[in-house]
């Protein structure tokens, strides 16, 4: 990440303590899980892999060797029941972290997540709660390709009971899993393999980002742009694009997915009547469509705006380097359906690309 | 004991037929399976655990909810869609729930319950208690994946579980020959390193035997352990009804189980004046639950929105 952009995403957070201590996102998982398990003795984490030697890409490093096997252990490769068991615990009291490398597994989980997590407080009429955090990884780049590349989160915004997060920074990926970790109920945490690569501020101390409070991460009164997951970093470097032909774009992070910040969105399209949401997923009943529809609900008959959704090209994710990148949105597509959005008219404009705001760039194998 | 083992027996029964009996009055909004013919399975395994154990069943529990201790009040008003159920209307029938009893719930979804009992015993082990988790499922419930990961995970983890197939032979109307390449489910908990035992015939004191010696094992940190319980559904998959004439099973099948019947073999093994004794005070208990049910409010408009999160 070039500086700037770790500036324009560092200094904004709305409830951040000021601090100089840089952590990386991977870090700042890790740091979050160790203070909540010497907080809490019924915090435990497990799934596929997190005791290995790469430690779920470092986030669960040196937990087994602090807490022990009984609250730090790999698990079969058995995501259903292992769901399932997660769910038992915290129905027992425990505070289950059930981590998965890459969001596709949450699919052979499904049902222990939408028919007894998401329902349990509700259909036992409130008798249990589940304190469940589901950590998963959404890959990309590098032939991650069908099945390892999915942003799957609308499906579990649609269901009501869980709880969504999808954290940019690793200031809000600390603050969110100590969140999701204290929370009585459900929550998604939603990782990024390309932000585990993201440097930023990091209290020492631990701290909750809110559920339900998005964050103005750059301030415009030309287009808004909210940017999901990794599409957050995009649509900061699109921001760098648009200024040089004078667009000045605001960009809103939501964090929390659900329960959703329609409000500070709201009041932002209120501010420059466009909204560019660029989702980390497909566009088709995805949390692109779910916060326009929001907004438009919320706006019509007082204020017109336009709009548009971007996400991932309607087909499965190829692995091919030269169409993988016509699949994903990037800042340059983005600034471009931005200028678009502005001007009221497809004005054929890409910018040229600056090549140090591509300086990041990720080499396998993941 | 005998007198215990009984009056839950004769409870479940007696309060089931009370529901087949209002069913057709559409006074009860909620489907309903009856375990009219298994209750022994749930009594038999209910009446060797303690208070502080738990068990967690299927869409068809109105016998383990009872049998484990749950109000039978709060159990009919559940059924009647009422303010006073045992999930305030939000859960029914096939969602029963008494924590307090430790029956810690129920899932319409088969085999979905087992894994949650190994996430509760496996919580149990690490909290260092000596309570145990009692997982009923059925023989369909033996055909889903979770099944088998469930008790990997939990021969894995020694954990302080039973799993209790209850086998009554179908899984809606599909014989179990019909779905099971090897219709031997002992020997598949046996190839997860899990001691397993067919308990024939529905015999709830050999049940009852069986799960004390068990249980102390199981306390003793030896492990999960599996029954399966042959048994048989007497009634409709759904319903009050009988179900014969769908021409999926036959009446002379149901013949000998009906024969067999624990409620009947139990009540003859007590003094006629004891047994005459249960007898009555079971069906004031039951009326009064009904009359409860019935004269309980609906719950308010406000209940929709809450406990969502």
């Amino acid at each position: 990440m070039p500086p700037s952009v770790i500036r324009a995403s560092a200094k904004r957070p709305t409830r951040a303590t000021p601090s100089e201590r840089t952590l990386s996102y991977v870090d700042a998982i890790r740091e979050a899980t160790d203070q909540e398990m010497a907080r809490d003795p019924s915090v435990l984490v497990f799934g596929l892999d997190v005791d290995d030697p790469k430690a779920i890409q470092g986030t669960t490093r040196g937990l087994l060797e602090k807490y022990g096997p009984s609250r730090v252990f790999g698990t079969p490769l058995s995501e259903d029941a292992m769901t399932g068991t997660a769910i038992g615990m915290a129905l027992a009291g425990l505070r289950p972290i059930h981590v998965h490398i890459r969001m596709d597994f949450l699919m052979l989980a499904m049902n222990q997540l939408i028919n007894v997590a998401a329902k349990s407080r509700y259909m036992y009429g409130g008798k249990v709660s589940i304190p469940l955090v589901v950590r998963s990884m959404i890959g990309k780049s590098w032939g991650q390709g069908a099945q390892h590349s999915q942003g799957l989160y609308s499906f579990f915004m649609h269901v009501p009971g869980l709880q969504v997060v999808a954290p940019t920074t690793p200031y809000d990926a600390k603050g969110c899993l100590i969140a999701a970790i204290r929370d009585d109920n459900p929550v998604l945490y939603v990782e990024h393999r390309i932000l585990h690569f993201q440097n930023g501020p990091v209290p020492a101390h631990t701290y909750t980002v809110t559920p339900g409070r998005a964050r103005i991460t750059a301030v415009g009164q030309d287009v808004t742009l909210v940017g999901i997951s990794q599409m957050q970093s995009e649509c900061l470097k699109a921001r760098l694009y648009l200024e040089e032909i004078g667009i000045q774009a605001e960009v809103i992070d939501p964090i929390w997915l659900s329960p959703l910040d329609i409000d500070t969105i709201v009041r932002s399209v209120e501010k420059t009547g466009r909204l560019l949401v660029v989702d980390n997923g497909w566009v088709c009943c995805g949390a692109a469509a779910e916060i326009i529809a929001q907004v438009a609900e919320r706006l019509q008959g007082h204020c017109s705006f336009r709009m548009r959704r971007m996400g991932f090209a309607p087909v499965t994710c190829p692995t091919a380097p030269s169409l993988e990148r016509l699949y994903y949105p990037d800042s340059r597509t983005i600034a471009a359906a931005a200028r678009d959005l502005v001007e009221g008219t497809k004005t054929g404009w890409m910018p040229r690309e600056r090549s140090e705001l591509n300086s990041f760039i990720f080499k396998g194998p993941f | 004991m005998l007198e215990r083992l009984y009056r839950s027996l004769y409870r479940i029964r007696r309060l089931e037929e009370a529901f087949a009996r209002v069913y057709p009055t559409d006074k009860i909004k909620s489907p309903i399976h009856l375990s009219i013919g298994q209750e022994a399975v749930s009594v038999g395994v209910c009446a060797a655990l303690r208070l502080d154990d738990v068990v967690f069943g299927t869409y068809r529990g109105h016998a383990l909810y009872l049998a484990k201790g749950g109000d039978m009040k709060a159990m009919a008003a559940e059924l009647y869609g009422k303010a006073t159920g045992c999930t305030r209307g939000k859960g029914g029938s096939m969602h029963l729930i008494s924590t307090e009893v430790g029956m810690m719930g129920a899932s319409a979804v088969v085999g979905t319950t087992i894994a949650n009992a190994v996430g509760y015993a496996y919580a149990l082990q690490y909290q260092g208690r000596d309570a145990l988790v009692a997982s009923f499922f059925g023989d369909g419930g033996s055909e889903e994946g979770v099944f088998a990961e469930s008790l990997n995970f939990a021969a894995l983890k020694c954990l302080p579980i039973l799993f209790i197939c209850e086998n009554n032979g179908y899984a809606i109307h599909t014989s179990q020959e019909r779905r099971q390449g090897r219709p031997d489910i002992c020997a598949r908990a046996r190839a997860y390193g899990i001691p397993a035992e067919r308990i024939e015939h529905n015999d709830v004191l050999y049940l009852f035997e069986r799960t004390r010696t068990v249980a102390a094992k199981i306390r003793a940190g030896g492990g999960p352990h599996f029954f399966e319980v042959m048994t048989y559904r007497w009634r409709e998959h759904v319903g009050p009804n009988n179900d014969f004439h769908l021409g999926y099973r036959t009446e002379d099948e149901a013949t000998p189980w009906i024969e067999a019947d624990q409620v009947t073999r139990l009540g003859a093994m007590l003094l006629p004046e004891r047994r005459e004794q249960i007898q009555e005070e079971v069906e004031a208990e039951v009326e009064a639950a009904l009359v409860f049910a019935e004269e309980s409010p609906e719950p308010e408009p406000a209940e929709l929105y809450t406990d969502v999160l």
